[in-house]
């Protein structure tokens, strides 16, 4: 996996699945069609200032609410590459993984990082370099687990081999 | 090694003796539920599997709640595909218009869910189902699909908080109540990636329509699930209801705990949380003091929508009206209880309170349809979510609380204690 660069977005503590996508928009599972509103109620616009690549840093228990799919999949669709945070809420976390979008965890990097700051990640790692700030963080390990889901290519991708093996 | 009854109901359908916090299982799901949001996500990642059947027909759940009665072309189109699937999987739980009612208070009442289950479903609010002493928790819709094929779920076993309460429930004091005042102490992620079993002589005594709203409300908290032991009051609800064995579990005396909270409850008065976080819970005498206007009152949802959650409103609603400008909605949970509710006499309170009665929906607890919020309005509801935009426009607030409470703010404009509309 390609090392992601791009533009720090900063958003506060507790960010619920509400306010990376409404409900009112939950009448649609397209990916395209969520992305036009990802993140409306905490930072109306966002989804027309995102650029691909970019990433957002929050603070604590970031998505938490409910356990809509819908929340990581409008994050990736929107062109962002990884969320920061020192903690998430634990389905948002699942379901990071499943549908495929990078999350790391770093109380450390999640508050040095500023809005707008330049940020690279390196997603084998887990190393966080701030440009901007001339910092280096380091990310706390995926689980064992979650680490052999991603080498499978994700849970449905670690079901397809197991079932395929099991025959 | 003594064991939570968190960690036994997991041990037992991952085939173990025993498990410990932190431990990674592969447990076998008793029941796999999804709604019209959450369904067309994991039957789209399900047929990717090239797997042909569900695992078991009878305990993959289909609850369209969120959007029906349809919406619109769009919710339209969602509602259709899980009810395809289920034709073509022969799925013997799909509840069509008229039979559906808000998921986890139709399934403990239609005795799909009891005690000692493993229930997933995608929706964050399964959790409900710890009221009956199963382990009961969300997970997204790819998380799902793969149960719906398989019959299985891995989980990290997580560690417990136990909460005791104790005293006797004040006048006005409901389920719902201590959970927002549980929710307050802990804070919204005071139990991120835990279970939180509750307990004590408080629960002992509190009906079951308590229980659920408590742990309903578990995810409030962060927590994995929630949980109350089973007791003669579970029982007395689960046996004329069960349409499956139930398998009753304990935790050991001597059982681990990562922290334990004692909450004493004699003193406590109705709660309020204040938008936009369940954890910003005020007493109701301090909100009545802040004088806050409405402009709506939502009774019902997966937290409240029970038939003794709408005789509490009735009691205070006989008689009287809602004030000129609020908008009062009643949401029966079911069909059942709706009926349940014409028979006692509760609709004929409710419409001379000039309330508009909805069918079952989950209608405006997700800012879904029916009683959306313009900018600037603010609603007193008994759901269990008031994130921005919660029931509408991003400058809306929800304010939560028990049926008492939403019925006297109703009558009075602004928010009110039960009290003062005696
Ligand atoms: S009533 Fe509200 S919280 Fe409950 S399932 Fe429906 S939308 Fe979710």
């Amino acid at each position: 996996m390609h090392n992601i660069e791009g533009k720090a977005w900063k958003f506060g503590d507790d960010i619920d699945t509400d306010a990376i996508i409404p409900a009112r928009y939950l009448n649609t599972s397209d990916p395209r069609e969520l992305a036009k509103y990802c993140m409306e109620d905490a930072d109306a616009g966002f989804a027309a200032k995102v650029a691909a690549g970019d990433i957002i840093v929050a603070g604590k228990n970031f998505g938490c609410g409910s356990s809509r799919e819908h929340a990581p999949i409008a994050i990736k669709a929107s062109g962002v590459a990884c969320v920061i945070a020192p903690t998430f809420a634990r389905i948002f976390y699942r379901n990071a993984f499943n549908t495929g979008l990078l999350i790391l965890e770093s109380a450390e990097a999640a508050a040095a990082i500023a809005d707008g700051h330049q940020v690279n990640v390196d997603p084998a790692t887990g190393t966080i370099k701030d440009l901007t700030g001339g910092q280096t963080f380091q990310a706390r390990p995926v689980p064992e687990f979650m680490q052999k889901l991603l080498d499978d290519g994700g849970l449905m991708a670690h079901w397809r081999k197991r079932l395929r093996d099991d025959k | 090694m003594a064991q939570t009854i968190t960690e036994k109901i997991l041990a037992f359908h991952a085939g173990l003796k025993e498990v410990e916090p932190g431990q990674l299982i592969e447990a076998d799901v008793d029941i796999a539920l999804a709604n019209d949001v959450t369904a067309p996500i994991a039957i789209a990642e399900f047929e990717k599997l090239g797997v042909e059947k569900v695992f078991d027909k009878k305990r993959v759940l289909l609850i369209p709640d969120h959007f029906t009665p349809n919406k619109d072309i769009k919710s339209a189109e969602q509602a259709k595909i899980l009810r395809e699937f289920a034709q073509a999987q022969e799925l013997k739980n799909y509840f069509e218009i008229g039979r559906v009612g808000i998921e986890h208070v139709l399934l403990p009442e239609q005795g799909l869910v009891g005690p000692g289950d493993l229930i997933i479903g995608a929706d964050s609010h399964t959790c409900t189902y710890g009221a009956l002493g199963a382990f009961a928790t969300g997970v997204g819709s790819t998380d799902l699909a793969a149960a719906m094929a398989t019959g299985k779920v891995w989980f990290k076993v997580p560690e417990t908080i136990k909460v005791v309460y104790h005293g006797e429930l004040p006048a006005w004091v409901e389920g719902k109540d201590l959970i927002l005042h549980t929710i307050g102490l802990l804070k919204v992620d005071g139990a991120l990636y835990q279970a939180l079993e509750m307990t004590g002589e408080t629960i002992a005594a509190l009906p079951m329509y308590g229980r659920m709203s408590m742990a309903n409300m578990a995810i409030e908290a962060g927590a994995k699930n929630g949980i109350i032991a089973p007791d003669e009051i579970t029982l007395d609800y689960v046996r004329p209801r069960a349409q499956r064995d139930y398998t009753v579990f304990a935790s050991d005396p001597d059982a681990n705990y990562c922290r334990t909270i004692e909450i004493d409850v004699s003193k406590l008065r109705p709660q309020v949380s204040y938008p936009p976080l369940p954890d910003k819970t005020r007493t109701v005498d301090q909100a009545a003091a802040d004088n806050i206007a409405i402009d709506q009152v939502v009774i019902g949802s997966c937290t409240n929508g029970r038939i003794e959650d709408f005789r509490l409103a009735a009691k205070l609603l006989k008689g009287k009206k809602a004030a000129r400008f609020v908008r009062l909605m009643i949401i029966p949970g079911t069909q059942e209880v709706y009926r349940q509710m014409i028979k006692e006499g509760l609709t004929d309170i409710f419409l001379d309170a000039e309330a508009l009665i909805s069918p079952p929906t989950c209608g405006p607890c997700l800012g879904g349809h029916m009683g959306i919020l313009a900018a600037g309005e603010r609603a007193v509801a008994t759901t269990n979510r008031n994130f921005v935009g919660r029931m509408g426009h991003p400058e809306s607030e929800v304010y939560l609380s028990s049926p008492a409470v939403a019925a006297a703010s109703a009558v009075l404009g602004r928010i009110a204690t039960p009290e003062e509309i005696l």
